[in-house]
């Protein structure tokens, strides 16, 4: 491809014009114009998609200013918002999953990439990638059906009778909750954690391992105190992307949370989050304030996985250009 | 052997078999959800479900006729908005782009991935609900393309750099311009691949439902055309699962049958294509 460009640069004498002509002639400048402007167009898509959700919230951002954010009072028949409920369901049942995902998915990536042979360790990615494309309406499906009664009937009164003296497992459970959510969104993020982590931890050098084990490490010592290390900022990089994903998740979400804007001690009471508050009430949203409150509610969410799935890029990124350049 | 080594020993093998536990949790978690909706999907799955309308509540029968037709609908639009963008996007980054605006159309292409489904539904509304002034297939059809678009760019891309630069240099030298080169030859040798890429895209955006609440709404009946409401596969599985109806729970089973068979079946298939494809020597 070389070779093509320096042709076109020696096309003789009266230099670009003429050269601009001919690759217009052949069709080269046309292809490569419409191309361009496709993929300046997904820019554009993006850039129209912050623009759209800045303006639309500017009602609201205007009238709350940061109360928005510090108060409770959602009431949109007086059209007083406050998100702070939203926000408290949003970040506890991500940080429930997230601490629940992480043990479980970091472990079963290092199964698959440091015991598992090469070709079970890629039949079974496979399997839990399938896992990933499971649509999340039917995770809530399964959500209101299975989960809904498992917690009620076994796992509230379970809790309650065992650490019921703590406020977290305190009163009534209807099996719909901040814990139910916090339960399928582990499930729905482990897929997550666990491929990109496989990964990471599979573009560590061999040299590493090898020399970790010949100097008389365990399987386990040389995974965890050499392999692990290694590929650590790639691994922070996966748990980013699923707290972006727990975060933004919705359909799931939205089926099990009990839709309750209050702050509870308990993590049996229900809750709401951002994201199911769109989904509820965007269509009932009549006065231009109400919508203005829950598109603010959007840009809001919008902001953070868009910063956490950047870090996470950047974080991946580094870890595979690291394994890569050593090996 | 001396205590340290014996519990150095012990702890190796405990913690290497947490790891498969944690692997084996996983995996039979998929299994429960396959067995768990064919269990209770396949008893209430019938001809009538592909076949006839919704039945109003208290009447046994019915089917989601509409929402199947529906789905498809939306599935075609977002393939007339999404493929091309995401295609000749990615003809862009892996035969044209520049450094820094390849670096950037990249990532941004990454970060509209991550977006969540329920923000790409307020940005359809704003965009396409808001000017027609009603809900509509085609607003629906439009928040589901902008989901295809960033895995159908990163697909064609790099598939289109998979293939190998000699076919290209080829074409080049037997006289071809670069745009006929890109169209004769570089596209059909990555043909599946950008094809199982599309596939991939129409899978994930066939299960969404929250870009579609307030853009392709819902509809009990048939739709009477583009720009009126639409019933989908997922939107109905969340509104029957929600309802109070036994019956109604019953036809969501089912639709969530359809609809994860339809996805695995994708996902399962295009695996096997590419795996022969990369299998074959070239």
């Amino acid at each position: 491809m070389s070779s093509n460009v320096t042709v076109v640069k020696r096309a003789p004498d009266s230099g670009s014009v003429r050269a601009f002509l001919h690759k217009l002639a052949v069709g080269d400048a046309v292809a490569h114009l419409i191309t361009l402007v496709c993929a300046a167009s997904i820019v554009l898509i993006t850039s129209v998609l912050v623009y759209q959700l800045w303006t639309n919230s500017a009602l609201s951002r205007h009238a709350f200013g940061w109360h928005f954010w510090t108060t409770q009072a959602w009431d949109p028949v007086f059209e007083h918002f406050g998100a702070l409920a939203f926000l408290y369901g949003t970040v506890v049942t991500s940080v429930i999953a997230l601490a629940l995902a992480v043990p479980v998915g970091v472990g079963a990536a290092i199964f698959l990439a440091e015991l598992a042979p090469p070709q079970v360790s890629d039949m079974l990615a496979f399997v839990i990638d399938l896992l990933a494309a499971v649509p999340s309406v039917i995770y809530g499906l399964l959500g209101i059906f299975v989960v809904v009664p498992f917690v009620r009937v076994y796992l509230a009164p379970f809790l309650e009778s065992a650490l019921g003296s703590l406020p977290l497992f305190k009163g009534p459970s209807y099996g719909v909750g901040i814990l139910t959510a916090s339960l399928v969104l582990t499930i729905m993020i482990v897929p997550f954690i666990i491929s990109v982590s496989r990964e990471v931890l599979l573009a560590v050098p061999r040299e590493q391992r090898e020399a970790a084990l010949a100097l008389g490490a365990t399987r386990w010592e040389s995974t965890i105190k050499v392999v692990v290390p290694y590929a650590r900022a790639g691994i922070a990089g996966s748990i980013f992307l699923a707290m972006a994903r727990a975060l933004g998740e919705t359909m799931a979400v939205t089926m099990v949370i009990g839709n309750e804007p209050r702050i509870a001690a308990s993590l049996l009471a229900p809750g709401y989050t951002i994201a199911s508050v769109i989904a509820n009430e965007f269509t009932e949203a009549t006065g231009s304030m109400y919508l203005s409150a829950l598109i603010e509610l959007g840009l809001v969410l919008f902001l953070v996985t868009f910063i956490l799935n950047g870090l996470a890029r950047l974080l991946i990124l580094a870890t595979e250009q690291r394994g890569g350049s050593h090996a | 052997m001396s205590l340290r080594t014996a519990w150095r020993k012990s702890v190796n093998v405990i913690m290497l078999s947490l790891t498969g536990a944690c692997t084996l949790v996983i995996i039979s978690v998929l299994f429960f959800i396959l067995g768990y909706l064919i269990w209770n999907g396949g008893k209430d799955i019938s001809w009538d479900f592909f076949t006839k309308l919704p039945a109003p509540v208290g009447e046994p029968g019915g089917g989601m006729a509409n929402a199947i037709v529906g789905s498809g609908k939306l599935l075609l639009l977002a393939m007339l908005f999404g493929v091309p963008i995401g295609v000749l996007g990615g003809v862009y980054l892996a035969e044209f782009g520049g450094r820094t605006f390849g670096f950037l159309v990249r990532y941004t292409t990454d970060l509209l991935n991550g977006v969540p489904s329920i923000i790409i539904g307020i940005f359809a509304y704003t965009v396409v609900v808001v000017p027609m002034h009603r809900f509509s297939a085609l607003a629906g059809g439009f928040a589901l393309g902008v989901m295809t678009v960033p895995i159908t760019v990163r697909s064609t891309e790099q598939f289109l750099r998979a293939v190998p630069n000699p076919l290209r240099e080829g074409a080049l030298a037997l006289g071809a311009s670069k745009w006929k080169s890109i169209v004769t030859v570089i596209l059909p040798a990555a043909s599946s691949g950008i094809i199982t890429g599309i596939m991939l895209a129409l899978a994930r955006v066939a299960g969404e439902t929250a870009p579609l609440l307030f853009t392709a709404f819902n509809n009990h009946y048939w739709s009477s055309g583009w720009n009126q409401p639409v019933s989908s596969l997922p939107v109905m599985i969340y509104l029957y699962a929600l309802s109070g109806y036994r019956d109604w729970h019953e036809q969501a089973w089912a639709a969530g049958l359809v609809l994860l068979a339809f996805v695995l079946v994708v996902n399962v298939s295009t695996r096997l294509v590419l795996s022969r494809r990369t299998s074959v020597p070239r």
